[in-house]
């Protein structure tokens, strides 16, 4: 979708702002927000994903809020697309009458080791890659209304493969449910120029990560 | 993962939730400016409608038995304590002193980074990219704000905000100067922008002068904004974090 979080790119929002001696968290709530995400994950039940309901906040929403409160409404908007909740629930802070109580998938004696655990094995088999380093390859011209992972500057673009990182599942909500989800993901390395113009240094690149879907022989 | 074909979400659906919302930021606005650049944080001693709202469901779901608080407790330790860029600053200073291992580090970071005993979520395939006398590199996530958390912790707020991941991708010799780093225009500078399951951390240059620094030493000078590739590491202490 062309989204508001597709922002590379713009120019009008002002400048960076580093923050000295930044804490992890600078309201409680944010730890709270980011914790009850990974628990309510570890039950396995939360099927929406994160970004497409990141991506789904209004943009003038999305610009208001920061990175947690993002991240706050989209849990809200997942447990209750995947069941967990209602919005009645939500909304009144209590259990609906005669809802059934479950038992916390996540235990606290795990919970510290959580974030040290990654998704076991990787995916090895698939299709075999469409493009090799060195190629020259456009970024394909789609508008797909749901989530991608194809920025915007990119689209329409000529560059090279860099590096071909391997085999992993199309992330776009157009790929749920296909067959064909198993692709190489390219490292591919765009010219500063092909993507801004002359003005940009002739030297500079922007290097972005596509999946064989998103590019053709350019 | 999702089984529909459609969002989950639909933008109407979303509205409808989001009134309550809306009406609460309608009775505070105080918080319009300092949302809009995401930098600013109220300080301020009543509870933020986010405060409660958070509150609320955490209750809610402790309630209905989906999370357990200790277990929420436990997590939020982790991320504040156990994971943060000392781990990234080690994995470069061996890097510097370890010819063997930066080779490593740079064919596959992820292998190489477990070596050290860092490994985990927002982690499974971190590459390494190296800065040397001909290149600098910069990493940025232009759609979300995508981060290797096992060698840098959660990422700064800077790094998640709009002005960063809209210009860095356009602008990254302007960026880079707010952050009083001065690239020459003959050294080439590479944007990596995280859009897939790859994350990225810097290998910054080793400084001039730090020949007899022990491995421990040289780690305490690499910063977390060196390893984004917002600074170059500098050989003396007291540069940003």
């Amino acid at each position: 979708m062309n989204g508001i979080h597709d922002m590379g790119g713009m120019q009008d929002m002002g400048p960076v702002r580093p923050e000295k001696n930044e804490p992890v968290f600078h309201q409680r709530w944010e730890g709270r927000v980011l914790a009850m995400i990974r628990a309510v994950g570890a039950t396995g039940r939360l099927s929406a994903p994160s970004r497409p309901a990141i991506e789904s906040i209004p943009p003038a929403e999305y610009l208001r809020m920061s990175y947690y409160e993002r991240f706050f409404t989209a849990l809200i908007e997942r447990m209750i697309a995947s069941g967990i909740v209602t919005r009645a629930e939500v909304n009144s802070g209590k259990a609906a009458p005669g809802s059934t109580r479950a038992t916390p998938s996540l235990r606290p004696a795990d919970a510290a080791r959580l974030p040290f655990q990654i998704p076991s094995g990787g995916i090895t088999t698939g299709a075999a890659p469409r493009f090799h380093v060195g190629q020259r390859v456009r970024a394909r011209n789609m508008h797909p209304a749901g989530h991608t992972r194809l920025p915007r500057y990119a689209r329409g673009r000529a560059g090279a493969i860099e590096r071909d990182h391997g085999i992993f599942a199309l992330q776009d909500a157009s790929a749920y449910g296909r067959d064909n989800r198993l692709q190489h993901v390219y490292s591919v390395r765009f010219a500063a120029r092909e993507l801004w113009g002359n003005d940009a240094s002739p030297l500079d690149a922007v290097y972005i990560d596509m999946w064989d879907d998103y590019l053709e022989p350019a | 993962m999702a089984k529909s074909k459609k969002s989950p979400l639909g933008r109407r659906g979303f509205l409808k939730g989001a009134a309550a919302g809306a009406a609460a930021f309608a009775a505070n606005p105080q918080s319009v400016g300092a949302a809009a650049q995401e930098q600013d944080h109220d300080h301020q001693t009543v509870p933020s409608d986010l405060t409660l709202r958070v509150k609320s469901l955490e209750s809610l779901l402790v309630e209905k038995g989906i999370v357990d608080r200790a277990a929420l407790d436990a997590l939020i330790d982790t991320y504040e304590h156990k994971v943060g860029p000392r781990n990234g600053a080690r994995v470069v200073a061996r890097a510097w002193t370890d010819p063997e291992y930066k080779k490593r580090l740079l064919a596959d970071g992820t292998a190489a980074i477990g070596e050290l005993g860092y490994q985990g979520e927002q982690g499974a395939h971190i590459r390494v990219v190296e800065n040397t006398s001909k290149v600098h590199n910069l990493v940025v996530c232009t759609l979300c704000s995508c981060y290797p958390w096992p060698v840098l912790g959660l990422p700064p707020v800077w790094y998640k905000s709009a002005p960063y991941r809209s210009r860095a991708v356009i602008d990254p010799r302007g960026v880079l100067q707010e952050f009083g780093t001065e690239i020459a225009d003959d050294i080439e500078v590479r944007v990596w922008d995280s859009t897939a399951e790859q994350r990225y951390l810097v290998l910054p240059e080793r400084p001039p002068g730090t020949e007899k620094l022990t491995e421990e030493e040289l780690a305490a000078l690499v910063t977390r904004d060196a390893m984004i590739g917002v600074a170059k590491v500098s050989g003396s202490k007291g540069g940003r974090i």
